[in-house]
């Protein structure tokens, strides 16, 4: 039984969620708002990580995070360190890997505002920034939490993007889900079903919240 | 101050072509069958429309000229909007709802007593009356002291108790305003009971006739006569 793979879990989990909120909701509003050439094409881009195999997710991932990538080259230099193998890497693979997830709900709930209530807000005096922050999202807090549990529940789901991008290092890399499976390699049974069974729980709740917003709004 | 409109647009069905003025203080009501082009006209001066050309000047200040290309965001303009059904915000209270703007917290009660809603200031816009919506909605465009109030048939949604004494609570106020007001119906009677003057809008033209050929009933210049004289609603209440 290995806590510490489940540490790295949620904190992978929780850095996905907490970086996404922030990223996908300026995106989202442009999509339920704005009309722009190729609006359909960025879409279609931005929902890819959703279509594609997690291998090839990871594959490209790791051509573009490696140290001749075009991501990675820049941020060794900058950094000194390299971000395929380290908890920095995972955590962005994390975060594209799971960008539909946050794009979809959120723009679903844009779109069921009332755009009388923002014109309402222009003709207030407010500039569309403010009136994202005070009108649009107050009135989408259930598609924003339900982006955010699609978010939680999707990372903590992950394998094959993230044994790709981070290997399996103890305490940096190493995530439940990649140490169920070698305890199963290993003929672990014991500690296989152990992990497996924590799952269960926190997946379960999480729905419950996400079902219970979903009716309310 | 005077407000001075003088726009065109090409709409799907005809084109509309209205200029007029409102000074501070006057009440004009532009009146007419739906779809003429009223609510298009409240919202060109609001800013939430764009005509294709003219101006519109409100005192010295240009908030619209199309052949100088200024186009004054909605935000900047400073007025006060009544929709025809119900804007304010759903997550706020009356009172959050109608100091949303406010120039001056400190107006806001006093405003939501004149118009005898601050015993329901804590209650959410779907926990009080349609009437008594409106009637924040209206508190919210005040608080916000604007220098010219759009009222599009801010009644019409209302049930006709409801709506005549609002209608009456407008009237009765009219005179304490400082601004130009132009208000939108479809409802002869109200335009008679509460305009300085009535500018009838018919197909996005101002058709000065229309008041007395709709009274008669009498048919527009080239139509055919209407087969069923059906009762006039509007004329009955």
């Amino acid at each position: 039984m290995e806590w510490q793979a489940f540490y790295v879990t949620l904190k992978l989990a929780a850095t996905a969620t907490a970086v996404l909120m922030v990223v996908a909701a300026p995106i989202a509003c442009v999509l339920a708002y704005a009309r722009f050439p190729g609006k359909s094409l960025v879409e279609a881009l931005l929902y890819l990580p959703m279509a594609l195999p997690p291998t090839v997710l990871g594959f490209y991932f790791i051509m573009v995070l490696g140290p001749r990538g075009i991501a990675g080259r820049p941020w060794e230099t900058l950094t000194g360190q390299p971000l395929l193998f380290t908890f920095t890497g995972i955590a962005l693979a994390s975060v594209l890997y799971s960008v539909p997830f946050a794009i979809q709900p959120m723009k679903a709930a844009f779109r069921k505002i009332d755009r009388r209530l923002l014109e309402s807000a222009s003709v207030l005096g407010l500039s569309p920034a403010a009136a994202f922050v005070r009108v649009v999202l107050p009135n989408s807090i259930g598609g924003i939490i339900a982006a955010a549990v699609l978010v939680f529940l999707h990372t903590i789901g992950a394998f094959g993007v993230l044994i790709m991008v981070g290997g399996s290092i103890p305490g940096v890399t190493k995530v439940a889900s990649i140490a169920i499976y070698e305890a199963v390699e290993a003929m672990d049974y014991r500690a296989a079903h152990l992990m497996s069974l924590c799952f269960l729980p926190i997946s379960y709740v999480f729905l419950l919240i996400a079902n219970k917003l979903g009716e309310e709004s | 101050m005077t407000l001075q409109v003088s726009v065109g647009k090409r709409l799907k069905f005809f084109d509309l072509e209205v200029s007029f003025t409102c000074e501070d203080k006057d009440m004009l009501v532009m009146i007419g069958p739906s779809g003429g082009g009223k609510t298009t006209i409240v919202r060109m001066i609001a800013g939430l429309e764009t005509p294709d050309e003219g101006r519109i000047v409100y005192g010295d200040e240009v908030w619209f000229d199309a052949s100088r290309r200024i186009n004054l965001p909605p935000r900047k303009r400073k007025v006060g909007y009544v929709f025809q059904d119900y804007t304010l915000f759903p997550h706020l209270s009356l009172y959050r709802n109608a100091a949303f703007a406010a120039v001056d917290k400190r107006d806001v009660d006093g405003l939501l007593t004149l118009f005898g809603i601050d015993h329901l200031r804590d209650r959410k816009p779907d926990k009080v009356s349609g009437g008594e919506r409106q009637r924040c909605a209206i508190c919210q465009a005040l608080a916000r002291r604007p220098r010219v109030m759009l009222l599009d048939e801010p009644f019409s949604a209302l049930d006709v108790v409801t709506r005549r004494s609002l209608r009456e609570e407008l009237r009765a106020m009219k005179s304490g305003l400082s601004f130009p007001v132009v208000y939108v119906t479809h409802d002869i009677q109200e335009a008679l009971f509460l305009a300085d003057e009535i500018l009838p809008i018919v197909e996005g033209k101002v058709d000065r006739d229309w008041m007395r050929r709709t009274i008669t009933r009498e048919p527009a210049p080239g139509t055919a006569p209407r087969a069923v004289r059906e009762p006039r609603l509007s004329l009955v209440y």
